[in-house]
């Protein structure tokens, strides 16, 4: 009896001793603080699935999640797994060597990904593919339904009618948008989600052809617009009202409509429960015009090349790649997912993956921003000069393309 | 042991000692000195000669490349587009400190003076002013934000209010009010530190010299330009250094008011702003660049360094020892 006690006893002190060797702890890093009760529960159907494997979520504030990564990479002390931008975002830590270059032999997963989204998550010079992408954004027009349905207003399918419901907003005491541009990056939302379609896909398919640049009439047509539309139905002193106070004005109810990324969707629902908003994609001139919105992907997971964990932490990129974590991200963060196949119960962003049918990238995040000055940085500026009547559409074009050419080697000629 | 006389050696150790062993001034000295060394050479010797090393390196995000020589410098100072946001925050640089020269040490040299004289309520006003200075930079630059909203700011409404509605302007938004904006808050932010300066130094003048002008003149100017000004000379040249290094070290105010961009397009970058964006990169840029940040830091470093040395030389000469 007592050697039976004693055996069983140095068996479970042994087991306790070994267990800290068998089981494969994961570090995963994110800037999602706010989502973190989702991730957990991601984890644990992760961690029920794969015993052994314990993934200890850790979360960053998002401004500075980027110095924060990279200065963890290059000391060695970086994560097993970590979220990472997309696009020039991604090249900065991926140039430095840090991250697991992923392809469809590890992730098996990563062949039915549209290829956009790959795209977002892969060296431009070779191709190779750094992280599993997992969300789409989109760039379009919110509305408040009651507003519109108050007023009569239904959801415009040329410019014209986009404008005659702003003066009906307006004529009623409603600000029409409730947009505002004294925070530079909002100046670059409003111009391609108001202005994608008038700019149209040819533009867009020269543009990367190298046939056409900013100066082109499509371009600088769609600034004239926007900015046109900006001095009659933006709020009073709209190139002073920063971007939260522009939040602000929509979610209280005060403004009947938003241009913004789908991510607003889930603020505004967060700022009033009780307002209930459509989404449509800015229209073009006509109501022939193909309607476009402004896509573009906000990141991806990828595992430490440095990782003492490498193969676990495949595991569970593995894991966030499959469809059953797509289905689950869709459901419990209404985001839209980019695992192929999800179905998506939310019928808003049912809507929006329906808009992203037809659209054109989020130009300047998705081409620009892999030099300086970057195409974002011009564009910001220049739209808070022409909101400010002290530059015009074609200044603009000239500025954008002189600009790029420092780096982009398409204009430089 | 035994005790006994000591042995030769013993005396040879006895005398050879006291050279070695610390005396207990010594030892006291050491003990202070060394950690506050060890503090300044790590965290402020260190990253100084870092960043200076830094500056001669190719980067590639974060990765250290080639070794460039004065490249970086190079391309900070005459490369388009760097050159003209360089030489554009510079810009921006010289005008809040010539503004702060007049807005707040010129304000807080006449608001001492007024409390220097005991005008009515000075013992109120002496804390009043230095009140805002305690407050921490958030919250002023957060007040100031409110106060000028476009749309529900005090400053709008109020103009409004008193029929005066065509001058509420959008005053973050539009390139000739952002920087001005910034500039008030800021003055407003810290007058009562030069004040509280100034006042020291009037309160230093000997009573019999200002007994002895009073015979001489009632005009209050003459008191101001022969006696009071001279005098205060030792506070001018400390605000005024401090002003500069201040003003050419900018952040946290344009950084929560205007954004890393210094938003509207450019019109309140600062050195500052424009460093940290191109270090560590912003939203909208993508690019890290350590090796031109680095550059630039280097730069701003020297130029304050060698002008605030000049300041306080040349004024430190200005200064009469009573």
């Amino acid at each position: 009896m007592k050697t039976n006690i004693l055996r069983i006893g140095s068996a479970l002190a042994a087991m306790l001793v070994a267990a800290p060797a068998l089981a494969q702890d994961l570090t995963f890093w994110s800037w999602r603080q706010e989502d973190r009760a989702a991730y957990e529960q991601f984890i644990e159907t992760f961690e029920a699935a794969n015993p052994g494997i314990t993934v200890n979520f850790e979360t960053f504030e998002a401004t500075n999640y980027n110095t924060i990564l990279s200065t963890a990479l290059a000391g060695g002390t970086g994560p097993d797994v970590m979220m990472v931008r997309a696009y020039g975002g991604l090249e900065n830590v991926a140039s430095a060597g840090y991250l697991e270059p992923l392809s469809t032999e590890t992730i098996p997963a990563l062949a039915d990904f549209s290829e956009a989204s790959l795209a977002a998550e892969s060296m431009r010079s070779d191709g190779t593919i750094y992280a599993v992408p997992f969300a789409s954004q989109t760039q379009l027009v919110i509305y408040n339904k009651a507003l519109f349905d108050q007023h009569g207003i239904s959801e415009p399918e040329s410019w014209e009618e986009l404008e005659a419901a702003s003066q009906k907003l307006l004529d009623a005491g409603v600000i029409p948008f409730a947009n505002g541009t004294a925070t530079a990056w909002q100046n670059e939302t409003v111009t391609f989600g108001l202005g994608s379609s008038l700019m149209g896909k040819d533009f867009y398919d020269e543009l990367m052809a190298g046939t056409a640049d900013f100066t082109d009439e499509r371009f600088t047509g769609a600034l004239a617009e926007i900015a046109d539309l900006a001095a009659k139905y933006f709020p009073d002193g709209f190139i002073g009202l920063d971007y939260p106070s522009a939040q602000q004005l929509f979610g209280s109810g005060m403004a009947g409509m938003f241009v913004g990324g789908s991510y607003e969707i889930a603020t505004f629902k967060n700022m009033n429960p009780d307002i209930e908003v459509g989404v449509f994609a800015a229209p073009g001139q006509t109501a022939e015009d193909e309607k476009l919105v402004g896509l573009y992907f906000d990141g991806g997971y990828a595992a430490n090349a440095a990782g003492a964990n490498k193969e676990a932490a495949l595991t569970f990129l593995n894991y966030l790649a499959s469809q059953e974590f797509g289905q689950a991200f869709a459901d419990t963060l209404s985001n839209i997912s980019t695992v192929p196949g999800v179905t998506f119960q939310d019928p808003l962003l049912a809507e929006v993956n329906e808009l992203n049918q037809s659209s054109i990238p989020y130009l300047m995040l998705a081409h620009f921003r892999y030099g300086e000055p970057s195409g974002s940085v011009l564009i910001q500026g220049e739209m808070q000069k022409l909101f400010a009547g002290e530059t015009t559409p074609e200044a603009i074009g000239e500025a954008l393309t002189t600009g790029l050419a420092a780096w982009y080697e398409p204009f430089q000629n | 042991m035994r005790e006994g006389p000591p042995s030769s050696s013993a005396r040879a150790k006895r005398i050879f000692m006291p050279q070695l062993r610390m005396t207990g001034r010594g030892l006291w000295i050491t003990v202070l000195i060394v950690p506050p060394l060890a503090f300044v050479a790590l965290f402020i010797v260190y990253p100084i000669i870092s960043a200076f090393a830094y500056a001669f390196f190719d980067w590639q995000g974060l990765r250290r490349g080639a070794f460039v020589g004065l490249e970086n410098f190079h391309t900070v100072l005459f490369v388009e587009p760097y050159r003209s946001w360089t030489l554009n925050a510079f810009k921006n640089n010289v005008l809040v400190f010539f503004a702060l020269m007049v807005l707040q040490n010129g304000l807080g040299f006449v608001l001492a003076y007024a409390l220097w004289r005991e005008l009515p309520g000075a013992r109120f006003h002496r804390i009043a002013v230095f009140l805002p200075v305690v407050l921490s930079t958030i919250i002023v630059a957060y007040l100031f934000k409110l106060f000028l909203h476009p749309l529900f700011g005090v400053v709008n409404i109020s103009l409004r209010g008193l029929g005066l509605g065509e001058l509420a302007q959008p005053w973050l938004g539009q390139s000739n009010t952002a920087l001005w904006s910034l500039i008030v808050a800021q003055a407003w932010h810290m007058v009562g530190f030069p004040t509280l300066v100034f006042l020291a130094g009037m309160q230093r003048i000997p009573s019999e010299m200002l007994d002895a002008v009073r015979m001489e003149t009632q005009s209050e100017w003459v008191k101001i330009t022969k006696i009071v000004w001279p005098l205060v000379a030792p506070s001018a040249t400390i605000v005024f250094t401090l002003l500069f290094v201040g003003a050419f070290n900018w952040f946290e105010l344009p950084y929560i008011m205007a954004g890393l961009d210094g938003s509207p397009f450019g019109s309140t970058d600062v050195l500052g702003l424009y460093f940290y964006r191109t270090a560590f990169g912003n939203v909208s840029a993508g690019q890290q660049n350590f090796g031109l940040g680095s550059a630039l830091a280097v730069l701003i470093f020297i130029f304050i360094a060698l002008v605030a040395t000049v300041i306080t030389v040349r004024l430190r000469a200005r200064e009469i020892q009573l």
